[in-house]
């Protein structure tokens, strides 16, 4: 039986990151400030973490509050009208409504609605998940424009007696708009699950034993050993893998940029990649905290804006954490 | 072939004196890894996959609590 030939996509052959924004928390927390339940002490904190301090937001300042400021940046970084975003992208695990979700109303806040708008639950390789989308939807002609952002507010989900990861976590948005590009930036993305180690990192509890007084409010915890030689060696073999996957070199990235999940992690991981000492390795959990899907845009506008590495360059990108999922990418800076 | 006890006392000395800058000679077998030696996890993480990489065997992430002291991980590895 004949019919008409149906229109499909027209792709677009490549695609980039045109610019990014920023948003933490307006609090600024000390080591100090959160030793006393972990019986711990300012230095061991920095020494097993890297973190001095670390951004969390007060009760005024909500995740919607962070990811509309960062996504402002980032659309009027990027010069362009949010009525042309074909798509709104929100990675996070701590937007507090199980539905709708936290992407419909940050388009109708920043001026993009009514785009396709969905969250992305992927923990802390949620931002680099967004912008493997981003670069499909883009690439294939289903979206000029899309919003990527990874946002999280953890210290709603926090327990100040908490040795595994509540003292390393930060509130904070990143932001990214992706859009059509004359050359390629952004490589193919290595990506993938491991469900085998599910509870790993993740919740103390669920809602549904919360309702029931099964539990108490839920909230992070990990199996900190288990997670780091996870995070540094199979994560190793994905970040070469990216490398390969994009057709470069370690020796051709301007910057290394992690999940800032701990700096022992991120410095490990480093060491294992055998990078050169002109390749930048961010280390934003300093001052910023573990922010799980910020983490990485987060650290990315903190090195363009200190000038540490400048538009054009390279940068490795690479989330991982509960899933245990994973995802990395090389990205042309913008 | 099964792997002589002084032989990985000293391999796992020296992979601990990489890590942590602990004097190989006190790396001894009755020694704990955490009281004597004060290696905290993410450094005891370190040492157990180069050490699983030096004498080639496996060493799972729930077996790592075991190993309390220099001695529990050699014998861990002698007998893999």
């Amino acid at each position: 039986m004949s019919h008409p030939t149906l229109n499909q996509y027209t792709p677009v052959k490549f695609s980039r990151i045109y610019a990014l924004g920023a948003a933490r928390g307006d609090l600024t927390v000390t080591n100090d400030d959160i030793a006393g339940p972990i019986d711990s002490s300012d230095e061991w904190i920095r020494q097993r973490t890297g973190i001095i301090t670390r951004r969390r937001a007060s009760a005024d300042r909500s995740l919607m509050d962070m990811a509309v400021e960062a996504s402002t940046e980032a659309i009027k970084k990027a010069g362009i009208d949010p009525k042309e975003i074909g798509a709104v992208l929100f990675s996070t695990i701590t937007h507090p409504h199980q539905t709708p979700s936290a992407a419909a109303l940050l388009a109708d806040k920043v001026g993009a609605n009514p785009a396709p708008a969905y969250d992305i639950s992927a923990a802390c390789a949620g931002y680099c998940y967004g912008i493997a989308q981003a670069d499909a939807l883009v690439r294939s002609g289903m979206a000029k424009y899309v919003l990527v952002v990874g946002g999280e507010k953890l210290s709603d989900f926090i327990d100040p007696t908490d040795r595994t990861i509540s003292f390393l976590l930060g509130d904070g948005a990143g932001a990214a708009i992706v859009g059509p590009s004359e050359t390629p930036g952004i490589s193919p993305t290595v990506w993938g699950s491991d469900g085998s180690h599910w509870d790993a990192v993740g919740m103390t509890a669920s809602l549904i034993e919360f309702r029931d007084g099964a539990a108490s409010w839920p909230t992070l915890r990990q199996e900190g050993q288990t997670v780091f030689r996870w995070a540094v060696w199979e994560m190793a073999k994905v970040a070469k893998a990216a490398l390969e996957a994009a057709g470069i070199e370690a020796a051709d990235l301007s910057a290394l940029v992690t999940h800032q999940a701990n700096i022992r992690i991120i410095d490990e991981l480093a060491k294992q990649l055998k990078l050169p000492e002109s390749v930048v390795v961010a280390r934003d959990i300093v001052y910023t905290g573990n922010t799980s899907a910020a983490s990485v845009p987060l650290a990315m506008h903190a090195l363009l804006e200190s000038g540490e590495v400048k538009s054009g360059g390279l940068a490795l990108e690479i989330g991982f954490g509960a899933g245990l999922a994973f995802g990395a990418q090389v990205v042309v800076l913008p | 072939m099964a792997l002589d006890q002084n032989e990985v006392l000293a391999g796992l000395a020296e992979i601990v004196n990489e890590e942590t800058g602990i004097a190989a000679e006190k790396v001894q077998m009755d020694k704990s890894f955490t009281d004597d030696l004060d290696i905290d996890s993410i450094s005891m993480m370190t040492i157990v996959v180069n050490a699983e990489d030096k004498f080639g065997v496996k060493i799972p992430d729930e077996e790592v609590k075991n190993l309390i002291t220099v001695g529990d991980a050699v014998n861990f590895i002698v007998n893999a």
